[in-house]
């Protein structure tokens, strides 16, 4: 077939076929990538109402921005075993390391001014057998879906004084930690707090047997209460220099770490329900605190605590916070990294 | 010229089909999974993961075997530019098919993330946990995707081309089937 300079008219038809692949294939990827959907939730949209009125502050977490970095032990048990073959619930002792938090996005927020106390967990006990998880000390989350979580951080962040009553009316299921926010006793220490998963997984044994389960870590020390004004006395980081005082001078901390087995008609899908008392639980071993060290330099400060990182033997439920955490938490770690020179450490990086 | 092939070995044409559907995959993923929530997050970005690291062998293996079998020549009236172009275009592709999974997975290395693949094939890190390493690879990973996909958009059009228009017989020389009525000039 010989080729000349002009196309011939039958060609016409074709290319306009080849730009109806071309456009068509541009506007699927531009779909994919959420382009034409100004309304879906994303990660992005997530973090933007995350941020505090000024902007969220370069190179740290956007959200429980403020912490420090422990390391220690996972000492387990043992009985674990029946529930979950993953390696950290074999009887052993597994390195730990983690951090106390605030949920706030203000990594200088005052710590008394703060009501949600969080807990960052790795264990690893292997290569391959790592587990991650971000808990917090309230005893349900505060809403159902992330799409509410959303919800809360708009109304909350609104000039609007009715946004709140909306959301409330809108999400009656605040009610629960709404009231623990108001009622529960405040305490003076990281130490004092217990720190729920919230979060519902599938554990897995050796035998295939499948169970629905949450987890949280119980204090040895004992809980004092102390009222709010009394923290508000308190320096703006009593919180910190407390834990590194008590670790230096009392010793290791340690926390029961406790698995709540659900029974098949328990709320898996939502956090905000607890589920009835009286569940079976399994002591799964102890988390030993041994070493405190600042954020800055310290070894928690570039790892991503996300709750879907874990081993052989867990795996997500049908509860949709895990999935939504992992995509928000990701982005909050590739923002962070990339402004690592406004968060600089103190010692030279390590080559 | 007489013993120059007239189209692509088979294994090479099926390895260039399959590669071609998956990387549209991976590309259409990619931005899909980074823009949503949603509890589909977890398994694309396990796929995404998979199907990257497949990738990377496969074009191994397809670059041992154009090595091996070569290509066959471009029409002898195709403008000089025009082969230029496309011989740049062709190895820019298999740069990025390369690159991309490499990149994909030092990100995530760099982050100290456990890389779980489907079936809980566990590949160990590389790389050891850094801001600035991180930063870089995700950027590359990032403009290089959207490169990618242009790149992709183009050679698409490129072999429209050939095929509806010029019907020059390059485009056959991909095909998985001889097009009924058409031999190659
Ligand atoms: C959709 C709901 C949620 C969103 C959007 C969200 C968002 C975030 C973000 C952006 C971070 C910072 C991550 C990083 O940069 O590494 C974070 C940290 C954290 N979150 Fe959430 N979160 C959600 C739900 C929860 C729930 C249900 C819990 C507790 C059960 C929780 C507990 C924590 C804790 C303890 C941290 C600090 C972890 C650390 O020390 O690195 N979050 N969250
Ligand atoms: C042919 C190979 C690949 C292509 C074409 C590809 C393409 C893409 C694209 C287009 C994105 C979305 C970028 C954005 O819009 O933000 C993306 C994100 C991502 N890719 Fe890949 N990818 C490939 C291989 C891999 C591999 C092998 C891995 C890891 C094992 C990987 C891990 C990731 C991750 C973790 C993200 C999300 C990054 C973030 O935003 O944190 N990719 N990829």
């Amino acid at each position: 077939m010989k080729q000349s300079g002009k196309l011939p008219r039958s060609s016409l038809g074709s290319l306009v076929l080849i730009a109806a692949v071309l456009g068509g294939g541009a506007a699927a990827f531009a779909y994919s990538a959420g382009w034409l959907s100004p309304g879906r939730l994303t990660p992005g949209r997530m973090i933007e109402a995350l941020a505090p009125p000024g902007g969220a502050p370069p190179g740290y977490r956007r959200n429980h921005a403020k912490g420090i970095c422990f390391t220690g032990v996972f000492e387990a048990n043992g009985n674990g075993v029946e529930l979950s073959r993953a390696k950290a619930f074999a009887q052993g002792r597994y390195p730990a390391l983690g951090r106390f938090n605030l949920g706030t996005a203000d990594p200088n927020a005052v710590d008394a001014t703060v009501r949600v106390r969080g807990l960052g967990l790795m264990i690893s006990p292997a290569e391959g057998e790592e587990w991650r998880t971000a808990m917090i000390n309230p005893p349900v989350f505060a809403v159902s879906t992330p799409q509410a979580f959303h919800d809360l951080l708009l109304a909350a962040g609104s000039k609007n004084p009715e946004a709140m009553k909306a959301f409330v009316g809108a999400n009656p299921e605040f009610a629960g930690f709404a009231s623990w926010a108001k009622t529960a006793p405040w305490t003076g220490s990281y130490a004092e707090e217990p720190y729920n998963g919230l979060n519902s997984f599938i554990f897995t044994n050796a035998s295939g047997t499948e169970h629905a389960v949450r987890w949280s870590l119980l204090p040895s020390a004992k809980p004092i209460p102390v009222s709010k004004a009394e923290l508000d006395e308190r320096g703006p980081d009593f919180l910190e220099q407390e834990i590194t005082e008590r670790v230096r001078t009392a010793g290791p901390q340690r926390w029961t770490m406790l698995v709540t087995v659900a029974d098949p008609s328990d709320p898996t899908a939502d956090p905000s329900k607890a589920w009835p008392q009286g569940r079976r639980t399994v002591e799964v071993g102890t988390l030993v605190v041994q070493r405190i060290e600042p954020e800055r330099d310290g070894p928690c400060r570039d790892i991503n605590f996300d709750p879907t990182v874990l081993p052989p033997g867990m795996r997500v439920s049908d509860d949709p916070f895990p999935a939504a955490r992992s995509s928000v938490y990701r982005k909050s770690y590739d923002l962070r990294t990339a402004e690592a020179k406004d968060y600089p450490r103190n010692k030279a990086a390590k080559p | 010229m007489t013993n120059a092939p007239d189209r692509f070995a088979l294994l090479q044409r099926l390895l260039h089909w399959l590669m071609a559907v998956c990387i549209f995959v991976m590309l259409f993923i990619g931005v899909g999974m980074v823009s949503t929530v949603a509890p589909k997050y977890l398994p694309l970005i396990l796929i995404h993961k998979t199907l990257g690291v497949a990738l990377l062998f496969l074009v191994l293996m397809r670059l041992a075997l154009r090595l091996y079998y070569g290509a066959p020549p471009l029409p002898a009236d195709l403008p000089r530019a025009t082969k230029v172009g496309a011989a740049l275009s062709h190895q820019a592709l298999y740069a990025l098919m390369i690159v991309m999974p490499l990149l994909g997975l030092g990100m995530l290395w760099a982050a100290a993330y456990p890389v779980v693949l489907y079936g809980g094939i566990q590949i160990p890190a590389l790389l050891p946990q850094s801001d600035g390493v991180h930063t870089l690879l995700w950027n590359a990973h990032f403009y290089l995707g959207f490169a990618f996909f242009a790149l992709v958009l183009l050679h698409l059009a490129a072999g429209l081309f050939h095929a509806l228009i010029r019907r020059d017989g390059v485009f056959e020389k991909m095909a998985l089937f001889r097009l009924p009525g058409r031999t190659a000039p």
